[in-house]
Order: C-alpha cells, then sequence, then structure tokens
C-alpha cells in the first residue's frame, strides 16, 4: 500500500508531466520558427560563402575577421573596415540618442498621464496606445510626408518666409533619429507610466513638508521610485532601435544604412551570408549585453525599495 | 506656503506631454487627410475625392496583399492562442516547478531577439528546408508569425489566469465534475476575456509584421506591409495613403476592441 506521502508525490509528478505536455505545443513552435534557426545562424557565419549565396560547408573564420576587418586583396593585409565601423557605430549613437530623446519626452508625459484623475487616466492610456498597435511602417511614412522636401514643416516654412529653400532633413541621420523617436516613443511612455500609476504621491508630500523643492522632489523621490520603469522603458527602446530595419530604409534612403541594412546587404547583392550571419550575432551580443545590465539593474532596485 | 500648491505639479511638465500628444497625432491626421487628396501629388491639396481608396481597391496586387495578410494573420492568431492559452494554463497557478522559468524564458525569447536577426535566421533555415522538400507555399509565413505571435497571446491570458483562483475549479471537482468538464464550464468561461484579448493582439501582430515577412516570403507572397514597403521605397503616390487610412481604421477598431475587453474587470 502506498503511503499518504507517495501518493501525494506521483499526483505532483503527473501534475509537472502534464503541465510540460501543456506547455509543449507553444514552446516547439517557439523553437523551430525562432530560437533553433537562430543556431543556424550561429554555424552560418562559421562557414565560407557560396558563389550563388548560400554556404559552402567548409569552416572558415572570415566572416568574423571581415565584420571588423578588411583584408587588402592585393597583399592580404588586414586593415579595419571603416564601412562597418561606421556603421556600427552609427547604429549605437542613433540608438543611444533615440533612447534619450523618448526619455526627456516620454518621462515627463508619463508623469502627465499618472497624475491625471482615475478616470480621464483610462483616456489617456487609450491615446497612446492607439500608436502603440499601429503600422510601424504606417507610422514611419507619417513621418516622411511631414519631413520630405515638400512635406508641411518645410512648406510652412518657405510661406512664412523663414527659409528660402528647402531644408533637406530626409535621407539623413536626422531622418533616421526622428522616425525612430517617434515610432518607439509610446514603447518609453508605457512602462514608466506603469511604475508611476504606483507611485504614492504621499512621499512627494512628504518631501514638501520637509522643505524640497520641486527639482528635489523629482530627482530624489520620484526618479528613484519609477526607475524600473525608466530602465524597462529604456531597453524597449534600444533593443528594437538598435535592429531597426524600416525606419532607415524609408527615412535614411540607400546612403545612411543601419545595422539591419548592412546585414539585408550580405543576404542580397553581397551574397556573402556567413558575414550577415556574424553581423546578426554581433547585434544579438550587443543586445544581450545591455538586456544583462537591465537584469543586474533591475535586481539592484528591485532589493532597494523592497 | 501657497494656497494653491499642488504637490502633483512639475513645471514644464504639462507642456512637454502636450507636445508629445500632438506630435504623435499630427503626422497621422495629415496621412489621413491626404489620403482623400484628389491632386495625384502628395504635396498640394487638389480638393476632396475618393478616387485613391476606388484606385487601391481596383488594384489587384493590393487585394491580393490585403488577403493574404488577413489569410496569415487569422491561422497565425489562432494557432497562437491556442498554444498561449495551453502554455499559461501550465505556466500559472502553481508552485514553481523544474523547467517552469526555463519555460517563461522560451516563450518570451522572440520579444528578446531584434525582428531582423528573426529574419534573418529563418531565412537561412526556411531556404535550406525549401530545397529539401520542395514546398514554398505560404506555410512558412504562418509558422514564422505564429511563433513570434505566441508571446504577445501569452501576455495578456496569463494575467488573467494569475488573477483566477483555483476554489472554483476546486468545487466543481467536489462535485464530481471531470477535470476537462471543469476547465470547459469554469475555467475557459472565466478566462475567456484573455483569450480574446490575446487573439487580438496576436493578429495585429502579425498584420503589422513587416521584418520577419520580407525575408521569409517567397517570390508573390507580399503581404499588405511589405508590398507596402516597396511602393514607398519606388516613390509615393496618395494611394499609399488611402491604404494606409484604411488599415489604420482597422488597426484603431481592433485596438479600441482590445482596450475594452482587456479592462473589463468582471
Amino acid at each position: 500500500m502506498a503511503t499518504a506521502e507517495e501518493v501525494a508525490k506521483a499526483v505532483e509528478r503527473r501534475d509537472v508531466r502534464d503541465r510540460w505536455l501543456l506547455s509543449a505545443p507553444a514552446l516547439l513552435v517557439i523553437f523551430l520558427a525562432a530560437t533553433g534557426p537562430l543556431l543556424i545562424v550561429l554555424v552560418y557565419s562559421f562557414l565560407t560563402p557560396g558563389s550563388y549565396g548560400d554556404v559552402k560547408w567548409q569552416f572558415s573564420p572570415e566572416a568574423w575577421i571581415a565584420v571588423f576587418l578588411e583584408r587588402d586583396i592585393f597583399d592580404d593585409t588586414l586593415s579595419i573596415a571603416a564601412a562597418h565601423v561606421t556603421i556600427f557605430l552609427r547604429s549605437i549613437k542613433l540608438s543611444v540618442v533615440t533612447t534619450i530623446a523618448t526619455l526627456v519626452l516620454g518621462f515627463p508625459t508619463a508623469y502627465f498621464m499618472a497624475t491625471r484623475s482615475e478616470k480621464t487616466r483610462d483616456l489617456w492610456l487609450f491615446l497612446i496606445t492607439i500608436p502603440f498597435w499601429t503600422n510601424l511602417l504606417i507610422r514611419t511614412f507619417a513621418v516622411l510626408q511631414i519631413i520630405r522636401n515638400e512635406g508641411i514643416i518645410n512648406t510652412i516654412l518657405l510661406k512664412l518666409g523663414i527659409i528660402s529653400a528647402p531644408i533637406q532633413i530626409l535621407y539623413t541621420d536626422t531622418a533616421i533619429l526622428i522616425g525612430m523617436a517617434y515610432v518607439y516613443l509610446p514603447l518609453m511612455v508605457l512602462p514608466i507610466y506603469a511604475s508611476m500609476e504606483k507611485l504614492d504621491f504621499r512621499l512627494v508630500e512628504a518631501g514638501y513638508d520637509l522643505y524640497a523643492s520641486r527639482f528635489q522632489v523629482l530627482r530624489r523621490i520620484i526618479f528613484p521610485l519609477v526607475k524600473p520603469g525608466v530602465i524597462a522603458g529604456s531597453i524597449l527602446v534600444f533593443i528594437p532601435a538598435l535592429g531597426a530595419y524600416v525606419t532607415p530604409s524609408v527615412l535614411g534612403g540607400g546612403k545612411n544604412m543601419m545595422l539591419s541594412n548592412l546585414i539585408e546587404l550580405q543576404f542580397g547583392q553581397g551574397r556573402n551570408w556567413p558575414l550577415g550571419s556574424a553581423l546578426s550575432i554581433a547585434v544579438m551580443i550587443i543586445v544581450m549585453v545591455a538586456l544583462l545590465a537591465y537584469v543586474r539593474n533591475a535586481g539592484k532596485s528591485g532589493v532597494r525599495h523592497g | 506656503m501657497a494656497k494653491n500648491f499642488s504637490i502633483k505639479h512639475q513645471p514644464g511638465f504639462t507642456a512637454i506631454a502636450a507636445t508629445c500628444f500632438i506630435v504623435l497625432y499630427l503626422p497621422i491626421i495629415v496621412l489621413v487627410i491626404y489620403a482623400f487628396n484628389a491632386a495625384s501629388s502628395t504635396s498640394e491639396w487638389g480638393g476632396f475625392s475618393l478616387k485613391w481608396f476606388q484606385s487601391a481597391w481596383q488594384n489587384t496586387q493590393v487585394v491580393d496583399a490585403t488577403l493574404r495578410s488577413f489569410q496569415i494573420g487569422s491561422i497565425a492568431a489562432v494557432l497562437s492562442t491556442i498554444f498561449a492559452t495551453m502554455a499559461a494554463l501550465a505556466t500559472t497557478r502553481t508552485a514553481p516547478y523544474p523547467g517552469l522559468t526555463f519555460k517563461y524564458a522560451a516563450i518570451n525569447q522572440p520579444l528578446m531577439v531584434p525582428e531582423i536577426v528573426t529574419g534573418v535566421a529563418l531565412l537561412i533555415f526556411f531556404s535550406r528546408i525549401k530545397i529539401f522538400t520542395g514546398y514554398s507555399g505560404i506555410g512558412y509565413l504562418v509558422a514564422a508569425h505564429t511563433a513570434f505571435c505566441i508571446p504577445f497571446a501569452y501576455l495578456p491570458i496569463r494575467a488573467r489566469l494569475e488573477n483566477m483562483d483555483l476554489t472554483l475549479e476546486r468545487a466543481a471537482a467536489d462535485l464530481y465534475a471531470t477535470p476537462w468538464k471543469a476547465f470547459r464550464r469554469i475555467t475557459l468561461p472565466l478566462l475567456w476575456p484573455g483569450i480574446l484579448a490575446g487573439l487580438m493582439l496576436a493578429f495585429v501582430i502579425s498584420l503589422d509584421d513587416v521584418v520577419i515577412t520580407e525575408f521569409v516570403k517567397s517570390g508573390g507572397q507580399d503581404t499588405l506591409p511589405t508590398y507596402m514597403l516597396g511602393q514607398i521605397r519606388r516613390g509615393i503616390t496618395p494611394e499609399i495613403n488611402a491604404i494606409s487610412t484604411a488599415f489604420l481604421l482597422l488597426s484603431v477598431a481592433i485596438v479600441t476592441l482590445f482596450f475594452f475587453v482587456s479592462r473589463k474587470r468582471d
């Protein structure tokens, strides 16, 4: 006869097994059409490019060398691949500036939303959610129409006589920046708002009672308390910005490439799949570093505020 | 101290917030207005007209791409919602068990990787399978969309489940309901708003995808967003504004529905 303990254990084992069976389809689909192929990319980055795209199954570290270095066609010496380094630096710079811009704009917006009355808060949340779920391509296209030479900004400035010729914004880094800040702004506002909503304003009141200035209250009370939201928002903006494809393709034209365009090039005209794979893994590594920094930071602030 | 000292006030914040909301909506409004422009250039106003909607409607490429988007979106949304519901049932309302953290990580993995990397990975993987099996249909797009929709569908379903305790299910079991019957009569009806929210989210996410579709699609498999991307790169006509406007309207409708379904607390 089984003891009660043994029965309980058997029931628990069965429960865990059932739970694995239940989650199996989701895990399987994600493994087959998302996670698994990433491993293939890693393998491909160590192979030799085929003559018409794809690869030859021959080990080669060339692709990884080519991420940052260039081999001279005549004497085989290596030098820094200026074009790649420029694109890496540009992508990182644009993503960082986008993150800062959305933070500067998004923080006050989230604060404004969180300090409305319960009823109107839902309306503001709704207004920020709409662009969030609206097609990114359409929103980028909307920005394109605003900033191009015949767009509304240039037309108004020309009519007012402030400028005599249209300012060329489209197909510059500024255009990519404006576009990314525009499309990723809701991604910054939403998590900050989520932490801000839980903010206990009695703490703010206590601060004022102790003669804190408005800025001191903001810096010493509000900001530390909503920091997890700020970090989450920054990560949510930085990661897609770094891998942004649509915005630089539409607003940057062909010249101002970002990492994703460089990767696409290797799979198209470049016909260098291993290099494209190595570049993809490099992007992943930068993202992982950012995520790790986030996890560490989130852990820390979690301890501090209980 | 001043009489009307508001503890919630911060100088300039309201102005920045107002600017943000205006800036968020202004380009979209301009885009919609120019969809009704009679002139064939997108830079001047030639009077009100519906002709661009008509021309989009008669453009077989647009209609094909739209139908394909809906087809992929609905299959992927239904599949991902079913799988996400099962996964949510398996990962909530339980004491931690071995593999639970792994499951969370695995389900959310598509959110952690930039789309371009997933796109490239699927391009490589599926091109191999295409050579191997000779099949080059729409199935690849459906598989890819289902995978990246799962974490989105999972989100509201899991949130809903976590707010439901097991009391009712236990009561059902006490009254001799089989597990399946308890699920169908108790769990499922209570979970329904979450499932519906997940379904809509998944559909919108699938409908919006550009990057992964762009890399996975074979020739002649344009969805509406990839078709639009191709057109925008080639130069713009108000027809794109008209398509965008119709697309926007649909998204707004779904999001509004989603907002009410997921906010409903009963």
